[in-house]
C-alpha cells in the first residue's frame, strides 16, 4: 500500500498551529491558560473561516494569514518611549489613556491604576495577578459561544491587553481611551485581548484608536470583551486610521443586562484591511444598543463590518445605522444579522446601511439578515448603494457653489448622520474635522494624531 | 443683458427647442406661457447650464458672453438665479451652511473676503423678514421636511440673499395657495430693481397678476409663437391656448 499522505501538503490550519509554535506562548496565569488551552482547541475543531463561510465571504482571513508574517508571542524590549513617538491629537478631549503595545500592555507602572470609586484599570497580566477571580468570572465568557475560527486563534496566542473594571454606581467623569499601536522593522502580526466590565448604575465612555507607527505589512487582531451590568450605560467609539500595508482586525463583544445602554461608533477613516466583527448578546430586558459605523474608504483598501446583534430577552431595542464612502477601486462589505429568539417578545430592532460608490470600479456588498423567532416584534433593515445625488449636486452649484465643494457638502452631509451620534461632544468635534480632512483628501494617514512618523 | 438667438436644445436626442429668440433688458419683466411640454422648462434649465439640455444651435448671451460653455456655478457667480420648480431635498445640508458657501462663493468671485459670521446672519434676519419666510426653516437641513409652499419661499429667500441680476421662477406657482402665492410675489416684486431682470415661466395667468410682466411670450412646440405685452396673458387667460396653436399652424400651412 502506497503512503500518499506525506506527499499532501499540511492542512492550512496546522500550518497556521505550526507558524504560532502551538499557541505555546509561555505560561501565564492559570485562568488565562486554561482559556488559551480551550480555544486552542476551538481553532483545531473550527479552523481558519474558509472563503464558503458566509460571514467571511468577502474577506479572506486564509490567504490573508498565509502571508509571511511573524507572529509576536512574547513582549519586545521596550527600548522606546511611547509618549515621545505618540501623541493622540484630540487637544480639548481629556482622557486618562492606555497604551497596548504591539499586543503588550505598555505602561511604566506595574499595578493597576486605582481611580476615584474603586475603578481599576491597567494591563490583562497585571489584573490577572491582582484580581483574578474578577477576571475568572468574566474572561472569554462571551467569545466562547462563537465559532469563529480567527478569533479563537487569537484567544490562544493573545496574552495581555487591556483590563478595566468599574464598580457598582460609578460614574466616570472622563472617557478612558485606549490606543493599539503596533511598530516593527518586520512585518509581524500582534493579537491582544481586552476586558471591560462595568458594574450596575456604572456609565464609561471608551475610546480606542488603532495605529501603526512604521510602514510594514502587519497584521492586528484585538479582541475585546465587554460587559454592562443592570441599568449601566457605556460609549464605545473605535478610530481606525491605518496606512495601506496595514491589516486591521477587531472583535469588539458586548452583553448587556437589564435596562442597560450601550452605543458604539466605528469610525474608519484608513486602513489597508480592517475587518470589524460586532457581536451584540442583548441579555437583559430593556437594553437598548446603538451601533453606528462610518468607513470612507479609497485607492484598493478594503472594509468588511460584520454586525450580530442576538435578542435574547423581551422589550430590548437596538438599532444599526452603517455608512460608507468607497471611491478608486476600494471595496466593502457589511454583513448585519439580526436574530430575535422566540421569547424575546416586544423586540424593536433596525438596521440601515447606506453607501456611496465614487467610482465605477468602487464595489460594494451589504447583506442585511433577520432571523425572527418571537410573533410580537417591529424589526425593519434597508440597504442602499448609489451615487451623489445628481440633482443635489447641481441644486448646490447652481447657487455658485463650486462642483468640488458641493460634493464635500454632500458627502460630508452623508457621514454626519453617523458622527453625530458620538455623544462626547469634543470627540464628535474632533471626528468631524477628520473626517473632513479625508473627505478632501488632505489626511494622509494619521498624520495629526503622530509626532514623529518616522521615528 | 440676455440675448436668445436661434437656439435650438435637445434632451435624449429629441428636439425640444427649435428656435427661441429672446431679449431681455435690465428693469424688465418677462413671463413665458405655453402648454405643457412645450419647452418651458428646458428653456430655463438650457440658461442656467443643465447638462442634459445640449445645445445643438443658436447662442445664448448673457452681457454679450456666451453662456453656453460656462458651468452651472460659473453661470451663477454671473449673476443668474433660477427659483426651481421643484427643489431638491437635501438632508444634513444645513440651510445656514449652504447659503454660507453660496453667499461666500458669490463673494470670492467679487474678490472679496468671507462674510463675518454675525454679518451673515444679520444678513439672513433681514432677508427672512423682506420674503416672509418662517425663521425656523433656516434652522433645518436644506428643503428638508418642507411643504411645498415652504420650498417655494425658500428659493424666493435664496434669491433674495444672492441678489441675483438675472432671475428665472421656474412654474413657481404651481402647488401654492393664494397666500403663499401673495408671500411669493411680494418677495419677487420687493427684490425688484432697476439694473435686475425676472423671467417668469408660467402656465396659468394667476402669478401674473402679482407680479406684472412687461412682455409676454408664448412658447409652443419649441418656438415663441407670440409675444405682447401683458394683455396677452388675459387673453390666454380667457380663451386657452388652442387659439393660438390654431393661428401657429395655420401660419405653417400658409408658408408651404
Amino acid at each position: 500500500m502506497i503512503v500518499v499522505e506525506e506527499k499532501l501538503p499540511k492542512h492550512p490550519d496546522t500550518r497556521i498551529l505550526e507558524r504560532f509554535d502551538n499557541a505555546a506562548g509561555g505560561k501565564i496565569h492559570p485562568v488565562l491558560d486554561r482559556v488559551r488551552a480551550a480555544a486552542l482547541e476551538d481553532f483545531k475543531r473550527v479552523g481558519i473561516p474558509a472563503k464558503k463561510n458566509e460571514r467571511y465571504r468577502y474577506t479572506d482571513v486564509g490567504k490573508l494569514l498565509d502571508r509571511p508574517f511573524v507572529p509576536l508571542l512574547q513582549p519586545h524590549h521596550r527600548n522606546f518611549n511611547v509618549e515621545e513617538i505618540f501623541r493622540c491629537d484630540i487637544p480639548t478631549l481629556d482622557t486618562l489613556a492606555f497604551t497596548v503595545l504591539n499586543g503588550f500592555f505598555f505602561e511604566e507602572q506595574e499595578n493597576l491604576v486605582e481611580l476615584p470609586g474603586g475603578v481599576l484599570a491597567g494591563g490583562l497580566r497585571q489584573a490577572l495577578k491582582q484580581v483574578p477571580q474578577l477576571v475568572e468570572a468574566y474572561l472569554d465568557n462571551l467569545i466562547s459561544t462563537v465559532n469563529d475560527g480567527l478569533e479563537a486563534l487569537t484567544r490562544a496566542v493573545a496574552t495581555d491587553g487591556f483590563f478595566m473594571y468599574v464598580p457598582d454606581g460609578v460614574v466616570m467623569d472622563k472617557p478612558v481611551q485606549l490606543v493599539n499601536l503596533v511598530k516593527d522593522d518586520k512585518d509581524i502580526m500582534v493579537q491582544h485581548r481586552s476586558l471591560v466590565i462595568l458594574g450596575k448604575n456604572a456609565q464609561a465612555a471608551l475610546l480606542i484608536c488603532d495605529h501603526a507607527l512604521s510602514e510594514q505589512k502587519f497584521i492586528s487582531h484585538g479582541l475585546t470583551e465587554v460587559f454592562t451590568g443592570e441599568n449601566s450605560a457605556m460609549e464605545i467609539t473605535k478610530l481606525q486610521n491605518e496606512h495601506n500595508s496595514m491589516t486591521d482586525l477587531s472583535s469588539l463583544f458586548i452583553r448587556q443586562e437589564r435596562n442597560s445602554r450601550v452605543r458604539t461608533n466605528t469610525i474608519s477613516l484608513h486602513g489597508g484591511l480592517i475587518r470589524n466583527n460586532l457581536h451584540v448578546s442583548l441579555q437583559g430586558e430593556g437594553a437598548e444598543n446603538h451601533a453606528y459605523g462610518l468607513f470612507l474608504m479609497d485607492r484598493q483598501q478594503h472594509v468588511d463590518n460584520s454586525v450580530f446583534i442576538d435578542h435574547a430577552a423581551p422589550h430590548c431595542f437596538s438599532n444599526q445605522l452603517y455608512k460608507g464612502v468607497l471611491d478608486d477601486e476600494a471595496t466593502g462589505a457589511f454583513d448585519g444579522k439580526i436574530l430575535v429568539r422566540p421569547h424575546a417578545q416586544k423586540t424593536e430592532a433596525f438596521q440601515v446601511n447606506k453607501n456611496i460608490l465614487l467610482t465605477d470600479q468602487a464595489k460594494m456588498n451589504t447583506k442585511p439578515q433577520l432571523e425572527i423567532y418571537a410573533d410580537d416584534v417591529k424589526c425593519t433593515h434597508g440597504a442602499t448603494v448609489g451615487q451623489l445625488d445628481e440633482e443635489a449636486l447641481f441644486y448646490l452649484r447652481s447657487r455658485g457653489i463650486h462642483e468640488y465643494e458641493a460634493r464635500m457638502l454632500l458627502m460630508y452631509a452623508f457621514a454626519h448622520e453617523v458622527i453625530r451620534e458620538i455623544k462626547i461632544d469634543p470627540l464628535q468635534d474632533r471626528i468631524h474635522e477628520l473626517v473632513d480632512k479625508r473627505l478632501r483628501g488632505e489626511l494622509p494617514r494619521c498624520h495629526t494624531c503622530l509626532v514623529d512618523y518616522n521615528k | 443683458m440676455l440675448t436668445i438667438k436661434d437656439l435650438h436644445a435637445e434632451i435624449d436626442g429629441k428636439d425640444i427647442l427649435k428656435g427661441i429668440n429672446l431679449e431681455v433688458h435690465p428693469g424688465e419683466v418677462h413671463a413665458i406661457m405655453g402648454p405643457n411640454g412645450s419647452g418651458k422648462s428646458t428653456l430655463a434649465s438650457a440658461i442656467v447650464g443643465r447638462d442634459y439640455v445640449a445645445i445643438t444651435q443658436g447662442q445664448i448671451l448673457y452681457f454679450r458672453e456666451d453662456l453656453t460653455a460656462l458651468s452651472p456655478e460659473e453661470r451663477a457667480l454671473k449673476g443668474i438665479f433660477l427659483s426651481f420648480q421643484y427643489p431638491v431635498e437635501i438632508p444634513g445640508v444645513s440651510m445656514v451652511n449652504f447659503l454660507r458657501a453660496a453667499v461666500n462663493e458669490q463673494r470670492k468671485y467679487k474678490g472679496e473676503g468671507p462674510m463675518s459670521p454675525s454679518d451673515f446672519l444679520k444678513l439672513m434676519r433681514e432677508k427672512k423678514k423682506l420674503v416672509g419666510i418662517d425663521s425656523a426653516l433656516t434652522n433645518r437641513s436644506v428643503n428638508e421636511g418642507f411643504s411645498g409652499g415652504e420650498k417655494k419661499k425658500n428659493e424666493i429667500f435664496q434669491m433674495a440673499m444672492l441678489e441675483p441680476k438675472l432671475a428665472i421662477l421656474d412654474e413657481t406657482d404651481s402647488g401654492l395657495d393664494i397666500d403663499a402665492l401673495r408671500t411669493v410675489a411680494n418677495g419677487v416684486n420687493a427684490l425688484k430693481k432697476p439694473d435686475n431682470a425676472t423671467i417668469v415661466i408660467t402656465h396659468y395667468q394667476r402669478l401674473l397678476n402679482y407680479i406684472v410682466p412687461d412682455y409676454v411670450h408664448v412658447l409652443y412646440k419649441g418656438k415663441i409663437i407670440k409675444s405682447g405685452g401683458k394683455e396677452l396673458a388675459y387673453d390666454l387667460e380667457e380663451k386657452g391656448y388652442d387659439w393660438l396653436k390654431e393661428e401657429y399652424e395655420n401660419s405653417l400651412n400658409g408658408s408651404l
